[in-house]
Order: C-alpha cells, then sequence, then structure tokens
C-alpha cells in the first residue's frame, strides 16, 4: 500500500522583524520532519505550545509554502504542483479547527456554509448541492430541518459536527484536524471522537490529528508523532510509543497526563526555551531529568530503535528499563 | 466546627425569558485542611457556585442561602467591608487564564505588593521583602529580578504561579483553584497541580478545586462533589467515586473518558445538558439517562445519603434493590394507564 502523503525533511522558518534597524531573526518553526499517512490511517501529532503542531498543519492544508523539503500528495509533488494540478490538490486536503464557535460564519445558515464549497468549486445546480448538503449532515448526525439555522442555536458538538461536515464537503482524502475535541466537554467530545473514527471507516479518510491530550491521542491513532520546539522526538506506532516511551520528553508527557499512568516518570523541570533561541545541542536538554554533557553540545538524530525513530542520545538506556 | 458551610445556595439571574437559576440549591460544607474536587460540565454552575462563596457574583445576580458561613461568621449578612477584608485574605482565589487575570500595566512586583500592602498593612520594603519569599516559595527562578518583570515577559505557567502566590500570600484558610491548569500545556499543568497539592499540605490550608477534568481530582482530591445542571448530582470520597460511581451521570462521564479502552468506541451520553430555561421537571439528568423511568421524569430526586456520600438519585447505581425498583416503578405506571383506559 502507498502512503497517501509523503512528507520529507518539511521545514517552515519564518522572519521575526526586530524593528526597522535591525535585521529580522530567524525562527524555526518546523525544522524538518518526515512522515507518511495512508489512506484510512491516523496520524496524531502531539506537542505542547510553540512545537510547530499548527505550522505543520498551514503546510499540509497548502496554506503555507514549507521553506525546505517535499510533500508529496497521492504521488503529485503539493509544493510545485505541475500546471492545472493544483485545484484539485486543494480540494483533496481540508482543515476542522479547534474552536467551531470561531471557525463558523455566524450569519450564514448551516446550509450556506455546507454549500459554500461545492458552488465555489463546482458548476453544480442549486437543487444538487442543496442535496449533497443534506445527505452530508445526515452523514454527521445533523436532522435536515437544521439546514436553515444559523450557528449560534447549536451547542458546541453540533457546531463541531457541521465544521467536519463543512471540510468533507468536497470529498477531501486527507483531512488535518488542528485540536477539533479541546474545545468540548467530555461527553461531548466522545460523540466527536466517535463521528471521527465512523467517518474514517465509511470514507477511508486519512487523517492528521493534532493534539496536546494524550488520552485522546491514545484513542484514535494510528501512528503517533511527537514534536518538540519544531522537531520530532519520537515517532512510531501508537501501541509501542505508548507501552514504552523512548524519549524522555514522551515518557514526561505521558506521566503528566492525569489519569493515564501511573507517575513514575520524572517530571521536567521549567518552561519551554523560546523557539527564537532554542538550546544548542538537543532541544530538550534544557528541563530532561536525564541530561548527561553530550545532550548539551550535539543535537541528536532522529534514529530507529525498537520499532520506531527516537531522536536521544541515552534511548537505549529506556528499552530494557522501561520508562523514566 | 467545618471551616466553611453552605446550605441551599442558589444564584439566579432576571432575565427577559423570567428567572434563570443558574445555581439551585447546592449545600456542601469543608474542613480545615481538606481537599475538594467539584467537577462538572461547561455550564453546571460549578464556578459561580465558588464565585458565590467568594462574594464575587456581579449585581444583577442574586445569591441566596439558607446558610453560608466561614468559622461561624455569617457571609451573607456580613458589612460590604467586612466582607471584602475576608475576600482575598481568608479565602482566595485562583482563575483559569493567569494571563487575563493579571492587569497587563502593571510589573508583576507591584500586583504582588498590592494585597500584601491592603490586607497586611506591610510597609513598601517589607512588603518588597515578602512578594520576593513568595516568589521563591511557588518555584519561580531569579525571584528578585522577576519582580519588575510585567505579565507579557512570563510564560502562562509562570503567570499562574504568580497568581498562586499571590492568593497564598495572606497564609488563607481556603483556597479556591477554579480551573487552574486548563489553559496550560501539559507538562506545565502536572507541575502546577504539584505545587498546590505541596502548598496545601505544608499550610494546611483547604483547597477546593474546580475542574471539568475527572483525572485531575481522582490523583488529588479526598472528596469529590459532582455537579450537573446547577444542583449536586453526586457527593463521595474520591477512591469511592472512582471505583464505584452511584449517579449514573457521572458513571456516564467516567465511561466517556478517551484511553481508558484502546481503540474501542467511547460511551457518549445522548442529548445535551439543560439550558437554563428548558429545564425538566423530574430528574434533571432524565432525559438523557439510560434507565429513566416516567417517577424518575415526573419527580424531582432528592440528595440523600448514601454509603457514606450524598447521590441525587431515584435508583442509584450500588443500591442492592436498584433493579427491583426500577422494575417495580415500570409497572406502577403500567397499571396507571390500564386504571386510566378502563376508567371512563
Amino acid at each position: 500500500m502507498s502512503a497517501l502523503l509523503v512528507a520529507r525533511d518539511l521545514a517552515r522558518t519564518y522572519q521575526v522583524g526586530r524593528g526597522p534597524w535591525r535585521a529580522p531573526r530567524p525562527l524555526r518553526a518546523v525544522g524538518g520532519v518526515s512522515f507518511e499517512i495512508a489512506a484510512g490511517r491516523t496520524l496524531a501529532v502531539v506537542g505542547e505550545t510553540g512545537c510547530g503542531k499548527s505550522t505543520l498543519a498551514r503546510m499540509l492544508t497548502l496554506i503555507e509554502k514549507p521553506s525546505a523539503g517535499s510533500l508529496r500528495l497521492d504521488g503529485v509533488d503539493a509544493i510545485d504542483p505541475p500546471p492545472g494540478a493544483a485545484p484539485q490538490l486543494r480540494r483533496s486536503v481540508q482543515l476542522v479547527f479547534q474552536n467551531p464557535q470561531g471557525s463558523l460564519n455566524p450569519r450564514r445558515t448551516v446550509g450556506v456554509t455546507l454549500e459554500e464549497p461545492l458552488a465555489i468549486n463546482t458548476d453544480l445546480p442549486r437543487a444538487e448541492r442543496r442535496r449533497r448538503a443534506l445527505a452530508m449532515m445526515a452523514k454527521v448526525g445533523l436532522p435536515p430541518e437544521h439546514h436553515g439555522r444559523y450557528p449560534h442555536m447549536f451547542s458546541g458538538g453540533q457546531r463541531q459536527r457541521i465544521a467536519i461536515a463543512r471540510a468533507l464537503m468536497l470529498g477531501p482524502k486527507l483531512l488535518v484536524a488542528d485540536e477539533p475535541v479541546s474545545a468540548l466537554d467530555v461527553s461531548v467530545q466522545a460523540q466527536v471522537l466517535n463521528l471521527f473514527k465512523d467517518l474514517q471507516e465509511e470514507m477511508d479518510l486519512a487523517y492528521l490529528f493534532i493534539s496536546h491530550d494524550l488520552a485522546v491521542v491514545r484513542h484514535v491513532a494510528h501512528d503517533v508523532l511527537v514534536m518538540y520546539l519544531g522537531l520530532a522526538m519520537e515517532q512510531g506506532a501508537k501501541q509501542r510509543i505508548f507501552a514504552r516511551p523512548l524519549h524522555p520528553y514522551t515518557q514526561a508527557l505521558l506521566a503528566a497526563t492525569p489519569g493515564l499512568a501511573a507517575r513514575a516518570a520524572r517530571l521536567p523541570t521549567g518552561d519551554l526555551p523560546s523557539p527564537l533561541d532554542p538550546p544548542r545541542g538537543c532541544v530538550f536538554s534544557t528541563r530532561c531529568p536525564h541530561v548527561v554533557e553530550r545532550c548539551r553540545t550535539e543535537r541528536p538524530q532522529p534514529r530507529p530503535i525498537d520499532g520506531r525513530q527516537v531522536a536521544c542520545h541515552l534511548a537505549e538506556r529506556f528499552v530494557l528499563g522501561g520508562g523514566g | 466546627m467545618p471551616l466553611l458551610e453552605v446550605e441551599n445556595l442558589s444564584v439566579e439571574f432576571q432575565t427577559s425569558a423570567g428567572m434563570a437559576r443558574a445555581v439551585d440549591g447546592v449545600s456542601f460544607s469543608l474542613s480545615a485542611g481538606e481537599v475538594l474536587g467539584v467537577v462538572g460540565e461547561s455550564g453546571c454552575g460549578k464556578s459561580l457556585t465558588m464565585l458565590a462563596v467568594m462574594g464575587l457574583v456581579p449585581y444583577p445576580a442574586r445569591v441566596t442561602a439558607e446558610r453560608l458561613t466561614f468559622r461561624g461568621r455569617d457571609l451573607l449578612r456580613l458589612p460590604a467591608r467586612a466582607r471584602r477584608a475576608l475576600a482575598g485574605k481568608s479565602l482566595a482565589m485562583i482563575f483559569q487564564e493567569p494571563t487575563t487575570s493579571l492587569n497587563p500595566c502593571f510589573t508583576i512586583g507591584f500586583q504582588l505588593m498590592e494585597g500584601l500592602r491592603a490586607h497586611e498593612r506591610l510597609a513598601r520594603r517589607a512588603a518588597w521583602q515578602r512578594a520576593v519569599e513568595l516568589l521563591e516559595q511557588v518555584g519561580i527562578p531569579a525571584a528578585q529580578e522577576r519582580m519588575r518583570a510585567y505579565p507579557h515577559q512570563l510564560s502562562g505557567g509562570m503567570n499562574q504561579r504568580v497568581m498562586i502566590a499571590m492568593a497564598i500570600a495572606s497564609n488563607p484558610d481556603i483556597l479556591i483553584a477554579d480551573e487552574p491548569t486548563t489553559a496550560l500545556d501539559v507538562t506545565v499543568q502536572a507541575q502546577i497541580l504539584e505545587l498546590l497539592t505541596a502548598l496545601q499540605r505544608s499550610r494546611g490550608m483547604a483547597l477546593i478545586l474546580v475542574t471539568h477534568n475527572i483525572g485531575v481530582v481522582a490523583e488529588t482530591a479526598q472528596r469529590v462533589l459532582v455537579m450537573y445542571g446547577g444542583e449536586i448530582v453526586e457527593e463521595a470520597a474520591a477512591a469511592a467515586l472512582f471505583a464505584a460511581p452511584q449517579h449514573p451521570y457521572t458513571a456516564a462521564l467516567l465511561a466517556a473518558r478517551p484511553g481508558v479502552q484502546d481503540g474501542a468506541r467511547l460511551a457518549t451520553i445522548p442529548g445535551a445538558p439543560p439550558g437554563l430555561h428548558d429545564r425538566p421537571a423530574g430528574c434533571l439528568f432524565g432525559p438523557r439517562c439510560a434507565d429513566a423511568t416516567a417517577r424518575a421524569l415526573r419527580e424531582r430526586p432528592q440528595l440523600r445519603d448514601l454509603m457514606g456520600g450524598r447521590v441525587r438519585c431515584h435508583y442509584p447505581l450500588g443500591e442492592p434493590t436498584r433493579a427491583a425498583s426500577i422494575a417495580a416503578d415500570r409497572r406502577v405506571i403500567r397499571d396507571e394507564r390500564v386504571d386510566a383506559r378502563s376508567a371512563p
């Protein structure tokens, strides 16, 4: 099975202005990550504020051009697409945002919101657009009488269903979901997570699922990519990573999630360093409880250990010893 | 004598659609040195209850209670000036979003000293000294320099530490933490929770932890209140609540958490919580409950004592006679229907 999406050394650097008389400084938001997603699979990207997850989402949805690396969607070069291929590429990747309150236009009815992508991208007649909108509403569990209602008349969970329906209107192959359930209450969150699962089975969708909540990730993901300050710390199959995290940062994330595991591993100390001034060696070395001298001077490259990629000098130490 | 006693506390708002009761008859007590968790989904009234205890509910709302006492003093009948002297001194509160709770125009040192000078009547120099000590206690490195920093120069986790330093400045007897970690990153969340529980232990203060994250409560609280639609639906010791929830809503909340079983479909609760104006006549959870009977939909259950806790349900999950009483109530309704049909 060939992958739907192949990203190689994807990187994005921003120039941060420092006023009119000083040269801008480069900020490396994403510093070269590689991964693949196959149809019907979910890659979960995990990390804290500023780790580059949202920049990654913007690159995959072709909103932002990567500064380096390659991105192929269904075998087609997505960064520099062949003539005429760009609209089709854009249609095949869609985005669901964190807060449906903010991402839905309060002055448009559900019907108008859902039919707009069709009106722009296709020349279907009005009646057909309406039929498709109603069919999609049924798919995400909204009754047809909601077609003419406005976003404020819905609860948070229902609004997120509308946002998901809108993303699916053009029949995408990859859905990028940026923290889609973190604004929802537990009981509603469960409904939306189930919906994601059902839609994936039904439409063979690939998901890039961004979340900071490891309990959610454990539920939805097939593969996991753990990021910190723009770099991949650990990536591989979910079962392996959750059973025995090999990177101290993954261990810390797992230990810090309440209710998921006993708090065996030591918690990281201190705060996230500024992405403008990342540590010279391993980016996690300033907070890592296992840090040795080498970590401060030499940046570890991702290497295969125990069936996954780990960027840590000391990873072998944890293979036998377990976490912490 | 308990430190804080709350009996039948209600908070009402006058709206164009009539009176809206956001908190409805909440009763609980808190002893010195206890950690109490308050759990519920958004809109269940958990934050408003705490604001009412602090006396921070804004004007148009009406707070009523049969009893709202702190160390035996009736808070509702206290003159405004005396009540203000208590809030921030003996009762302290920290909020969800540290960056918006702090004033962006003043240094954190200024904001810390403000409370110390007002409540403790410290001179400027003494207040500065004390503020630096407090920052060190909450684990802020280079406290002297940080005193001159503005909130935007610190991270969210650091700002929350400053808020905690402010809250414990006057050695409060009760610290109310309203979603203290929700806006923070996971690893920082764990640090802040650890700091809060460490401070609680070392100072022997009572801590009320309000959260929608039931996992946070499991690790820190001794006793838990579960709220739904403005009411308390269950109260139990934390261990008991997780081992054997009594209210169907609590059980459903626990089952809906992802990550408990791998990959399987999550248990969901159908429907949505009641709004302020469409509250059902019977049990508030009735329309969403799998075991609701006609009696449950008609008759609001009372909060009653059960196995060392309290539960607001006609058919608590741990009651041995549960299945029998559900069956009995279903039979009664059927009989009534038969009677109604054969009567005329």
